[in-house]
């Protein structure tokens, strides 16, 4: 115990062994998790289900069939109209934002824990990566049910307007029609929402943790939320 | 010849806050030997706790020097400042500061996995800490269903997970009942005087006078004296006759 060896360096961690605590801290936290994911699964469902809507209208409009409901609307014969492109742009906002913010308060109300693990010998690349493999797991598995819930918001909206013309011309795989806009295809928006989704997850909570791991233990640990 | 752990020399800290400079120690000066049982004792705002916070490496002096086992600390790599607190420094906080999420065997085991000791030995080490502190039986509770008193048990745990030299802590005492606190003092006691560790304690828990070797009085930033243990004992008397 009587140590005046020179202080040797700090080991890393293997990456098992953060694995098994993001996931252990997720478990536990599970509540509150939920609550995290399910600000995800809500901006994605969203801007998925605004999205495969257009494409539906698209592929619809593309085989000559109109909306039910839509036919005095702006909308071009082929194309997207500016409506739409707004509603995009919008769900697109609300989502960045929404998930912005939960996984920024997710962090920041754990300030207290990163300092704690700090006392005990925790480098500051491993308090990110914890929380890097948190986020990205929470995003992936938040933003997939928010996809999958989108997509299906957009099927009955798609049913309602078009009966069950529906299914025979459901935009699934990517096209290029002759004339008009390219369509994305149901399965690549989906993938698209899933990839953005845990993008946005994991900048929205590594950014704060990044910042709280630079900091000095005491002040992480003073810090009130 | 004392041999010396921590050495401060001319430590000033200051805190910006707006527009203001506040300056919660103002060029402070000492030598703590080994297997000493130190207080830092002062009313709050009178920066022990800042002080407390240099000596254990969890903030930067503005200017300064600290010394611990003869290493200025300023000098050393993040990877070196994360080895030290992780394995010549136990921390236990008036909040306990355990990760709520994790059991009482999961916080006294967290500072062995970041030591890299294999699972094995560090859940056997976890159990004796434990038993040690009087615990063995709420191993696997968590924090949320334990008393204050059992929670600093764990912390104190925690605190020796990896053999440190030093034990920090800051104001141990401060949220426990009268009997509850003075089981933790006679607990770190114990450990100072069986294991030989170094205590480093701020308080303003009279009941600390009574384990300390010296108590360092902090006042305004600065150290407005040292008292051996017995100038304490008669003081202790005159405020237990109040």
């Amino acid at each position: 115990m009587n140590q005046r060896a020179p202080i040797e360096e700090q080991i890393d961690l293997p990456f098992v062994e953060s694995l098994r605590i993001s996931f252990q801290s997720l478990k536990i936290r599970f509540g509150r998790s939920i609550i995290t994911t399910a600000g995800i699964t809500l901006g994605i469902a969203f801007l998925v289900s605004v999205w495969t809507n257009n494409e539906i209208n698209l592929a619809l409009q593309e085989s000559g069939r109109q909306s039910q409901i839509n036919t005095f609307e702006e909308t071009t014969q082929q194309g997207i109209s500016t409506k739409d492109i707004w509603l995009i742009i919008m769900s697109l906002i609300v989502c960045v934002v929404g998930i912005a913010n939960s996984m920024l308060m997710a962090v920041t109300e754990r300030f207290r824990e990163i300092g704690t693990m700090k006392c005990l010998g925790a480098l500051d690349g491993f308090v990110v990566r914890l929380f890097l493999l948190e986020s990205g797991f929470q995003g992936f598995s938040g933003a997939l049910i928010g996809a999958l819930l989108g997509t299906l918001g957009a099927i009955i909206l798609g049913l309602k307007d078009y009966g069950l013309d529906l299914f025979f011309y459901f935009p699934l795989l990517p096209a290029q029609p002759e004339e008009g806009a390219m369509q994305l295809g149901v399965i690549v928006v989906i993938l698209l929402g899933c990839v953005l989704g845990m993008i946005l997850a994991v900048i929205g909570s590594s950014f704060p943790a990044w910042r709280a791991a630079k900091l000095p233990p005491a002040e992480a640990m003073r810090t009130e939320v | 010849m004392a041999d010396i752990v921590v050495k401060t020399e001319d430590v000033v800290k200051e805190y910006r806050m707006g527009s203001n400079v506040l300056r919660a120690l103002d060029g402070i000066n000492i030598e703590i030997n080994r297997g000493e049982y130190i207080s830092l004792m002062g009313p709050s705002g009178s920066g022990k706790s800042t002080l407390f916070n240099m000596i254990g490496a969890l903030d930067r002096p503005t200017e300064g020097r600290v010394y611990i086992d003869g290493q200025n600390m300023s000098q050393l790599s993040q990877r070196q400042i994360a080895a030290f607190r992780c394995h010549r420094v136990g921390y236990i906080f008036q909040s306990y500061n355990l990760l709520h999420v994790r059991s009482a065997h999961g916080n006294v085991t967290l500072p062995m996995i970041f030591a890299g000791i294999p699972e094995k030995e560090r859940d056997e080490k976890a159990e004796k800490l434990l038993d040690m502190v009087g615990l063995g039986d709420r191993i696997y509770h968590l924090p949320d269903e334990l008393s204050g008193g059992q929670r600093q048990r764990v912390a104190i745990a925690r605190a020796l997970a990896n053999d440190p030299s030093i034990i920090l802590a800051d104001e141990p005492t401060a949220n426990l009942d009268t009997i509850t606190g003075r089981e933790i003092i006679d607990l770190i006691k114990r450990l100072n005087k069986e294991q030989g560790v170094t205590v480093i304690s701020a308080t303003h828990d009279l009941k600390m006078l009574d384990v300390s070797d010296r108590i360092v009085d902090i006042r305004d930033g600065l150290v407005e004296r040292i008292r051996n243990r017995d100038e304490i004992e008669i003081e202790v008397g005159e405020v237990g006759g109040e």
